[in-house]
């Protein structure tokens, strides 16, 4: 008797624990291995990009902060850089530290975020998640201190940012920094060697090099894949030109390697960290900017090291107060492109770990 | 540091190459014609010196008379960007040549301009809506529509 087997479609989502927001996969399978895969998006689109073409540069900025909600003050950061770079405004020297200090705090929270979650995908339900969340959440209270919220901080203004550190900030960011290294050891020591994280992750969802160039990957995902690329260095934006830290490269461009780029990458942020309180100058946080903003004709794009790829703001002026056109490079949709190379073959619950891997977040995808 | 490339000397170069396809170019940009821009782009990718091997954004904009569709294009071999423009004035099909082939990143970003923009890409393998669903009537991000 000959069996007949035909592919089938499995629908992953958009309500899902593994696909970390509404997003669904449409996967067409061959008993458990992945034959062909499609995102389907949209689920989250709030038009953010046609939002701002009615509201003023300023009104702008808490939009961004509902892109990537884990990571809230790089968005801003990428945008206020862009307005800046377009109505040629000068950042007064306390706050450009003081914005830095802000994004690395925020790639560490993120890094931890995408780990714990990762781990989580593989199986490890919800321990490495609950320590990694025991550490964002110093990093929570301390944003917290500073701007009075915990998830959209809305903390960049153009020119600045908007307000000033507490008495308080200084000495318990110094003690964070002084324990995230040991915290991060100690992680190490619990997961790197780990059987089940190494069977399951080396080897798996691999990203070749040129693939990923050619589409257009950025952030931990090309730099896993060997290219050593990284806007901080690449194309040096505010005052990263003054710091000294180095940029992990992974080697097999698999699950991994993307797992171990992070984990490097929060220590390189320690690093910074650890560089830019000791300099920190007194002074102004904000430049005398005027309210309704009107930046000269012309267009700009301006982009930032995010902590999950390159997050790019095309704005284009007509010297009104709202931009003409308000564009948003999104770092983790165009890091999806690859997905169908990376699963195809591989079982479902690789292709499970692989999604995770990429550490999308959905806010962003949408917009 | 990233070098933008001068728009005026790329554009001799591409004279150079081939007659024609480019109508202005200043500092900042190459502007050339609808028809020529996948030649083009596969000159900027292919030829030493230039070897535009990534594609960092896509995007479009609506400027009423003619639609732009905006290309960034970065060398990570050389750390250079340069900024390749094209125009279409028919408002009601717009079409464009996709450049999926020589990038893939051109991938979701040519489907979101197609979904949002109404700019139709031909050649691409599987254009369809990104964001919006199948049966939505009408392209959010022109400028006409509300």
């Amino acid at each position: 008797m000959v069996i007949k087997t035909e592919p089938f479609i499995l629908n992953i989502g958009p309500q899902h624990p593994s696909t970390h927001g509404v997003f669904r996969l449409r996967a067409t399978l061959d008993g458990e291995v992945v034959v062909d895969v499609e995102p389907v998006i949209g689920y989250l689109h709030r038009g953010i990009e046609k939002l701002a073409e009615g509201r003023t540069y300023t009104q702008n900025i808490p939009f961004t902060d509902r892109l990537d909600y884990l990571a809230s003050i790089t968005n801003n950061l990428a945008y206020v850089l862009a307005v800046e770079k377009l109505a040629e405004v000068k950042v007064p020297e306390r706050a450009e530290y003081l914005r830095i200090i802000m994004a690395e705090m925020m790639r560490i929270a993120s890094h931890l975020m995408a780990v714990g979650f990762f781990l989580n995908d593989l199986g490890a339900m919800m321990t490495p998640v609950l320590y990694m969340w025991r550490e964002r959440e110093k990093l929570l209270d301390l944003f917290e201190m500073v701007c009075g919220q915990r998830l959209t901080y809305n903390y960049m203004r153009i020119g600045g940012v908007s307000h000033d550190i507490p008495e308080e900030f200084l000495p318990a960011l110094k003690r964070f920094v002084a324990e995230m290294p040991g915290f991060i050891d100690e992680y190490d020591q619990l997961l790197a060697g780990n059987e089940i994280l190494l069977v399951r992750s080396k080897g798996v969802g691999v990203l070749p090099e040129e693939l990923a160039i050619n589409s257009a990957a950025s952030g931990p995902v090309l730099r896993a894949s060997g290219v050593k690329w990284d806007i901080r260095r690449a194309d040096p934006y505010s005052i990263y030109d003054r710091f000294d830290f180095d940029i992990p490269v992974g080697s097999a461009g698999d699950c991994y390697d993307r797992y171990w780029v992070r984990v490097q990458e929060m220590r390189q942020s320690v690093r910074i960290l650890e560089q830019a309180i000791p300099q920190l100058p007194e002074g102004e946080v904000c430049a005398e900017v005027p309210r309704l903003l009107r930046p000269p004709v012309g267009e700009v794009y301006g982009h930032i090291e995010a902590p999950k790829g390159e997050l790019g703001f095309y704005l284009v002026s007509d010297n009104s107060i709202a931009p003409y056109r308000f564009r948003i490079r999104p770092p983790t949709l165009i890091n999806l492109t690859a997905l169908k190379d990376m699963v195809i073959g591989w079982k479902v619950a690789d292709l499970i770990i692989t999604f995770g891997s990429i550490d999308v977040c959905l806010g962003e995808i949408d917009r | 540091m990233t070098i933008a490339l001068n728009g005026e000397e790329v554009a001799e170069k591409i004279r150079g190459a081939f007659p024609g396809p480019v109508v202005a170019a200043d500092k900042a940009a190459v502007i050339v014609t609808n028809q020529s821009l996948y030649q083009v782009a596969e000159f900027l990718k292919n030829t030493a010196g230039f070897d535009f091997d990534y594609l960092t954004d896509l995007t479009a904009v609506d400027y009423l008379d003619y639609f732009e569709v905006v290309y960034h294009l970065t060398s990570l071999k050389h750390n250079h960007s340069l900024v390749l423009k094209t125009r279409c004035y028919e408002r009601g099909k717009p079409v464009v040549s996709s450049v999926v082939n020589l990038w893939r990143a051109a991938d979701f970003q040519e489907r979101e301009v197609y979904d949002l923009m109404g700019i139709t890409f031909e050649g691409h393998p599987n254009l369809k809506r990104l964001l919006l669903w199948e049966g939505f009537v009408g392209h959010p991000l022109r400028r006409d529509y509300l």
